[in-house]
């Protein structure tokens, strides 16, 4: 059974609105498709209430267009989420950092 | 070792491709621990990229343009000729521009939409402006979304309910005559089927 798409994560107005082209989602690069995938899943899974993430991502735009960072949308989405597994105990940032690590050097290469 | 982990087998930007690596550590993190699989991560990036967007009903509008008995079929029953393409969950009626005549779909009440055909409804489509101002006075509101109709055309508008919703067959534009059913699709957009826009050839569509 295919996941019906939430009108609350759809439907959210505002910096926080998800880039769209002619009323659909675009994905600029295969990553912006898994890191969207990836907190939608977490979502589901009762790891966090969806204006929970909602409320990091707004607070991380906030703080990017502050600091005049040019960074992309999803871009401050990934370190929105990166913060709420942190806070969430969920997910370590240096554990996070070592496996980056792994995969920068080639040691891994196992997803996607 | 340089690009061995380019599954592209060409150079990105930088900066992206250390994103990318960033997201794929991430990913691997949390399918380690079990918290996400990566299954349930593609079925839901699908879902998002295929239900949220106007691709069903582009499907529905170019095959009766193309297949004059399938257009028949879609304006007489509208939820009998969706389900033939494997489309439904809903009672759909199609009403069909032409030329004197344009329709507008609006759900005065609230915020009816035919989800299974066109995703999630746009923000504007829900506020009160435009649910009170499209009955009153919709060739204004056509006008401020760029449809300039002259007088002489009549506008019908469509009041959506949970019972029946309806969706816009916009005219196939002038010189599309060569393209495929696929390629007709892609001149579809979700405004067109709320009847917000008009469907404009592959030339200026590319704008």
């Amino acid at each position: 059974m295919d996941p019906v798409p939430s009108r609350e994560i759809a439907d959210m107005t505002g910096d926080a609105a998800l880039p769209r082209k002619n009323g659909e989602l675009v994905f600029a690069e295969a990553w912006q498709g898994r890191i969207f995938g990836m907190t939608v899943a977490m979502s589901h899974e009762a790891g966090f209430e969806w204006r929970e993430f909602q409320t990091q991502l707004i607070a991380e735009i906030a703080h990017a267009e502050r600091e005049g960072e040019p960074s992309s949308y999803y871009e401050r989405w990934l370190y929105a989420f990166e913060r709420l597994l942190a806070d969430k105990g969920l997910v370590d940032p240096t554990a996070l950092a070592e496996r980056t690590h792994d995969f920068e050097a080639g040691h891994r290469d196992d997803v996607f | 070792m340089s690009g061995a982990h380019d599954e592209h087998g060409h150079h990105h930007r930088e900066p992206e491709s250390v994103l990318s690596l960033r997201v794929r550590a991430l990913e691997s993190l949390l399918v380690e621990k079990k918290l996400v699989s990566s299954e349930a991560v593609d079925r839901i990036v699908s879902a998002y990229e295929q239900d949220i967007g106007p691709h069903n009903g582009a499907k529905v509008v170019a095959r009766a343009w193309v297949d004059p008995a399938y257009k028949q079929r879609l304006l007489t029953d509208g939820t009998a000729a969706i389900e033939e393409l494997g489309f439904g969950g809903v009672d759909l009626q199609v009403v069909e521009n032409k030329p004197g005549v344009h329709n507008l779909v609006v759900c005065t009440l609230c915020s009816c939409y035919p989800h299974a055909l066109i995703g999630l409804p746009p923000v504007w489509y829900k506020s009160f402006e435009y649910r009170s101002r499209a009955v009153r006075e919709p060739r204004e509101v056509l006008r401020e979304f760029g449809v300039d109709l002259p007088e002489s055309v009549e506008i019908r508008i469509w009041d959506s309910s949970a019972e029946l919703r309806y969706l816009v067959l916009p005219e196939r534009p002038a010189g599309t005559e060569g393209l495929s059913e696929a390629q007709l699709a892609e001149l579809v957009t979700r405004d067109a089927m709320i009847g917000v826009a008009l469907t404009r050839p592959p030339a200026s569509a590319a704008r």
